[in-house]
């Protein structure tokens, strides 16, 4: 597969290399997750210089990363922040580092399909984790019924839905877990794929989605947008201000705001469980991936073109395909870490 | 091909590029050369496959070594990668597809070859082929959207009923696991059996029918004891490649058997297939420890392809020896 990609990039490349012999091409691969925006960027912003030619594959995270890593692009992208060994085996791969740029913000939100439960369900912390966990087994539980007075949950056993493929949108789900549960924490722990206690596995959002829709008593989780776009029920989680928060773009940029205080220089900052009374507690940022050096200056400010024109313009195309902005604050930094590619 | 008038190649000096010019010229030579490059080649890919299988996972190789094939956990986060329940999934499931499938398969045959009018046999054989032919993730999602609901409401709570004190039809019902995604390989690999064996059961000589038939015979009894038992080898053939396609199909199973890797005596419970795994997981393993174990997995299946083949022509030679037809129909 990782090799396939890269084929498909050389050759890519190479078409867009031939087709337009003055034109300077740039390459990317990475996160699906943000490939509906980073596609229509890539597009308007070609559309205003014309001699610069972006492109980018969704291949996900993990490619990304391991992609940008061996230089076979020029830039990465990805749901999660680098960890400390990827970041050094860049370091040792290149001599200099790689920086982190969040472009958009995303969240992920439980969906449920409890026969004769139409109410919005509010979830605690411990609620979903108990579900995941494998503790919480029955609907009417205390831990599901406690928040939700008024609404008739059934005694039926929960089935748990939860993506098979290795993804951002599973990153997100279990680095929330792993912060708001000690034993979520020791057992099972964040990543991309991890070793599930209980429940079926979904290939894509599409799959998760699928196994909820059919399944009667099942709790799945997918990215908002994805719920949005096909008109999926889902339900609020408590944040860590004690109120039930429904994600939607206002909610999801508010958990950005409230990290905004504690950015870190280099961007790699998880903010699920983020302060702030309005902040949807399972939001991230995605990232792209970009080197601190590049042998080509053209191609290099090429680059950083594209990125300042991302966070300023780019940041009103967001919304339309429901992702959420970038806080003003965030934007003024990354300005600032631009400067450190060279 | 070969052309009878030589050009004038006497007049190269050397002697040996002359030699080699002349019996080139036959034609028969160049044909041999290259068809034998060409089934090198075959021999040539396979064990560069296994070796770059091989190599590509020699982390994970030396970490865990036999108990790689034993342990019951696949843990990315602690690093822990066992290819047990994977085998177990990949195995159920190729079971429980040929097990439907083989009946229906050889019974759909026999009759499209030997009762069938050829009109009949010939429209049927086109959507057979037809069938062959459909992208595996269409039948996952006729899998998701239309076996898995039947299964859940029906066939489950139904086999619960009858077979329930067996333990493999245990347990809650979703209507995803082994079971269901047996089903929908079944259903994937019928064309093969029917179209292969068609084929193979038409190809039997005209007078092993007839003289059963002037022996006294009926229809029935010529096609179960005389035809079939002829062409038992390519039956068997048919059958193994069945077998191989249900051991490697990945996107249809994926999409239905819930993907979760644990071993369950239970046929509704879910699990996971080796090649549902590294289509899953290959594209965002991060650690090399984690890539490697499902290049390993690929490795395994290799091995588990290998092995089955070889029972396979065990099972023919074995079969063969003991029949009354030749080998060959």
């Amino acid at each position: 597969m990782k090799r396939f990609a890269g084929i498909a990039l050389v050759v890519f490349g190479l078409a867009a290399a031939l087709w337009a012999d003055s034109t300077l091409s740039i390459n990317g691969a990475g996160a699906s997750f943000p490939n509906p925006i980073y596609t229509k960027w890539i597009a308007d912003f070609q559309k205003k210089n014309t001699s610069i030619q972006i492109n980018y594959q969704s291949i996900g995270s993990g490619g990304g990363i391991k992609q940008v890593t061996e230089g076979t692009v020029d830039f990465g992208a990805s749901d999660g922040p680098m960890n400390d060994d990827q970041l050094k085996a860049f370091q040792d791969k290149h001599g200099f580092g790689i920086l982190h740029f969040p472009t958009v913000l995303g969240a992920v939100v439980p969906s449920y399909n409890i026969p004769g439960v139409n109410a919005e369900l509010n979830f605690t912390p411990d609620a979903l984790a108990g579900i995941y966990l494998g503790k919480i087994t029955k609907w009417n539980d205390p831990a599901i019924a406690g928040a939700n007075s008024g609404v008739k949950l059934p005694a039926d056993d929960i089935v748990v839905v939860h993506r098979s493929d290795g993804s951002g949108t599973s990153y997100i789900w279990t680095d929330y877990l792993a912060k708001v549960s000690g034993d979520w924490k020791t057992k099972v722990n964040k990543g991309a794929s991890v070793n599930w206690p209980v429940g079926l596995g979904g290939k894509g959002n599409e799959g998760v989605a699928g196994v909820v829709k059919n399944t009667p008593d099942s709790i799945g989780y997918v990215e908002l947008i994805y719920a949005i776009q096909n008109k999926m029920p889902y339900g609020k989680v408590r944040n860590s201000a004690g109120t039930f928060i429904k994600a939607d773009l206002e909610s999801v940029t508010a958990a950005a705001a409230g990290a905004a205080k504690g950015m870190p220089e280099d961007f790699r900052v998880s903010i699920t469980d983020a302060p702030g009374k309005t902040a949807y507690p399972i939001s991230s940022f995605t990232w792209l991936l970009i080197p601190q050096k590049f042998s080509d200056a053209a191609k290099r400010d090429a680059l950083k073109g594209f990125v300042k024109w991302m966070l300023a313009d780019g940041q009103n195309e967001v919304e339309a395909l429901s992702y959420a902005k970038l806080p003003k604050e965030v934007i003024a930094m990354e300005l600032k870490a631009l400067n450190n590619v060279q | 091909m070969a052309t009878t008038t030589s050009p004038a190649h006497g007049a190269s000096p050397l002697s040996g590029s002359r030699h080699f010019v002349n019996r080139a010229d036959h034609g028969d030579e160049i044909a041999r050369v290259i068809t034998f490059i060409f089934a090198a080649s075959v021999v040539l890919i396979t064990l560069l496959l296994v070796l770059s299988l091989w190599q590509g996972s020699a982390l994970a190789r030396h970490k865990f070594g036999f108990s790689f094939f034993v342990t019951q956990v696949w843990d990315p986060n602690a690093g822990i990668f066992g290819a047990l329940p994977f085998i177990y999934g990949t195995l159920v499931t190729a079971v429980v597809s040929l097990l439907i499938a083989v009946p229906l398969g050889i019974g759909a045959a026999i009759f499209l070859a030997e009762l069938a009018p050829a009109r009949v046999s010939d429209t049927l054989e086109f959507f057979i082929d037809l069938l062959a032919a459909v992208p595996s993730v269409i039948y996952g999602v006729l899998g998701i959207f239309l076996i898995v609901p039947l299964m859940r409401s029906y066939i489950e709570p139904a086999l619960k009923k009858t077979l329930g004190f067996i333990p493999l039809f245990q347990g809650p019902a979703y209507g995803i696991g082994f079971l269901t995604a047996g089903i929908v390989l079944a259903v994937m690999i019928i064309p093969y059996i029917i179209s292969v064996s068609r084929e193979v059961l038409l190809s039997v000589p005209r007078d092993q029918r007839e003289a059963a038939l002037s022996l006294g015979a009926t229809r029935w009894e010529s096609t179960w004891k005389v035809v079939v038992p002829f062409a038992r080898t390519g039956i068997m053939g048919s059958i193994f490649l069945a077998l191989a396609r249900a051991l490697g199909e990945t996107m249809a199973v994926t999409m239905v058997i819930g993907n979760t890797p644990q071993i369950s005596a239970s046929l509704f419970a879910s699990g996971y297939s080796i090649a549902a795994a590294i289509a899953n997981e290959f594209n965002e393993a991060s650690s090399p420890l984690h890539s490697q174990a499902l290049i390993e997995l690929g490795l395994v299946l290799f091995l588990l392809t290998f092995i089955l083949n070889g029972i396979a022509r065990l099972l023919i030679i074995a079969t063969s020896q003991r029949g009354s037809g030749t080998a060959n129909a």
